[in-house]
């Protein structure tokens, strides 16, 4: 289980997180919503370790991550896998260098295991006969999905979700979609998603949530989010920009909220 | 347009960050290896894939070093007098090591900046922490290892080839008899003299990898961040080199390494 408390990141002046609270079950699929630039790459760099927050508290399984360093922080995030946006594969390295990169480091398979399991877990990710290629060849879609293979390969326990299907095809999107459904039923994995894509979202999550102005306005059940009335999540889900006010421009969503409150 | 506060503010950061990385590559330099291959695989790239451009350069900076000083030394004293004595002792102690520097941090200290901003900017070195290593550990400590050896080994056979270089120049054009020149050599030049040289490349090969590689951990900014942080890190590095130079021979020479 994942524990976040009054996370905040300043970041450049910006205050891109400004006191998270959220918990993340076991064996869920939880999708956080939000526009470009509010911060949810931010928010999976923080809960990968990779980032420090400036206040704020974050448990994995019960091991608070914002106190640890080195050798300690590194056995946490062994725990997390990670599909970057980008797929950030190792670009000197062929596929299959890239998916078993992780089983050389932290098991003690021998080369000829890992080659074997590298296949599976291709095969998990729907690429055959790819081994031999290096990423450079290879679609954005496949590159995600070679990450996607190198991710789940170490075993962790969480796995987070950068913009996994912005700037895929419908056809490529719905697979990718599939394999984040049966990466939960099959291996058990909790999987945090970051992304604007409302169909990704609806289509797998147990659970959405919206970031909107450093702080996740709203919670709720997939089914519970679509219908929601809240006013930030219906201006999410409709692209409403709220007017032509220069103000809702700036921030169509504030904009909307604000003209309720007065 | 920075400020000069700003920039020195910038520097110090730039030191701290830079001496950070240091710690933790001490830390790692001494434990089993994240990938043996890898150290192989960067001495090869150091070394033996400098040599040619190394031995270019060494070659016709001991030409051009024994005809200048040969013509010299025609026009004082009616003959070219010590030209092996001269070329062995300026290859050694000062442009063997220097040249061999420079080239080695314009060939590959820019490559390494280039490849790990690369890395950087494309989330590559984040990916490292979820798969069991650390950039410092995978990448750093093979170019610390590789970098610290293998630039005191090129610039052991550019001395060679530099003077081999005034060799030819002696012979060829001076009409020195070759047992002459390089009997002129092993007269007055020690193991001192070239130990001197070697702790000299030792230095700049530090320089280099520090410079570089920490260049690149800090890259931001995509595709242009990467190729500013190539310039600075091979700027840096020679004005380093050449800066350190002076203050390296003046503590050796007080140590008596001279």
């Amino acid at each position: 289980m994942i524990k976040i408390k009054g996370l905040k990141k300043k970041l450049g002046g910006k205050q891109v997180l400004d006191g998270i609270d959220l918990e993340i079950m076991d064996g869920e699929i939880f999708t956080l919503l939000g526009g470009s630039g509010e911060g949810k790459s931010v928010f999976l760099k923080n809960l990968l370790g990779l980032m420090r927050p400036d206040e704020g508290s974050i448990k994995i399984d019960g091991q608070e991550i914002t106190v640890l360093s080195g050798e300690d922080l590194l056995k946490v995030q062994v725990k997390v896998g990670m599909m970057f946006q980008g797929g950030a594969l190792f670009d000197s390295l062929t596929v299959a260098e890239n998916v078993g990169f992780g089983m050389k480091r932290l098991t003690d398979r021998s080369p000829d295991e890992i080659k074997t399991l590298v296949k599976k877990y291709l095969k998990m990710v729907r690429l055959e006969d790819v081994e031999n290629l290096l990423p450079e060849k290879l679609s954005i879609g496949m590159k995600r999905r070679v990450a996607l293979a190198r991710a789940i390969a170490t075993q962790p326990e969480y796995i987070l979700y950068d913009e996994p299907t912005t700037g895929l095809d419908p056809i490529t999107t719905s697979a990718v979609c599939n394999i984040f459904l049966e990466l939960r039923d099959k291996l058990k994995l909790t999987s945090i998603i970051v992304t604007h894509e409302l169909e990704t979202a609806f289509k797998v999550s147990d659970r959405i949530g919206l970031l909107h102005n450093g702080k996740i306005c709203f919670t709720a059940p997939t089914n519970e989010f679509k219908e929601s009335k809240d006013r930030y999540v219906k201006n999410f889900i409709e692209g409403n920009t709220g007017g032509d006010h220069a103000e809702k421009e700036k921030d169509p969503i504030r904009g909307d909220r604000d003209e309720i409150k007065q | 347009m920075k400020t000069p506060v700003r920039k020195i503010i910038d520097t110090a950061e730039s030191v701290a960050g830079g001496w950070r990385m240091l710690k933790k590559v001490a830390a790692l330099v001494f434990k089993k290896p994240d990938e043996p291959a890898n150290i192989y695989r960067q001495m090869v790239r150091v070394g033996y894939e400098s040599l040619p451009i190394v031995l270019l350069s060494a070659l016709f900076t001991g030409m051009v070093l024994a005809l200048q000083s040969g013509v010299a030394s025609t026009r004082i004293f009616d003959q070219a007098l010590f030209m092996g004595t001269l070329v062995s002792f300026s290859m050694v102690l000062e442009l063997g090591p220097v040249l061999t520097a420079i080239v080695i941090a314009g060939r590959v200290g820019a490559s390494i900046t280039a490849e790990i901003g690369t890395m950087k900017v494309s989330e590559q070195l984040d990916a490292l922490y979820t798969l069991g290593t650390t950039p410092e550990k995978y990448l750093a400590v093979p170019l610390f290892i590789s970098m610290l050896t293998m630039v005191p080994v090129a610039t052991l056979f550019a001395n060679i080839t530099g003077i081999f270089g005034g060799y030819i120049i002696a012979v060829s054009r001076f009409n020195i008899p070759g047992s002459v020149y390089i009997n002129d050599i092993i007269t007055y030049l020690t193991n001192i003299h070239v130990l001197h040289g070697l702790i000299k490349s030792f230095f700049f090969g530090f320089i280099i990898v520090t410079v570089c590689c920490y260049k690149g951990f800090t890259t931001s900014g995509g595709a242009s961040g990467v190729g500013k942080s190539t310039t600075r890190a091979v700027v840096v590095s020679i004005v380093s080199i050449l800066i350190s130079d002076y203050f390296l021979s003046t503590l050796l020479t007080s140590l008596g390494l001279i």
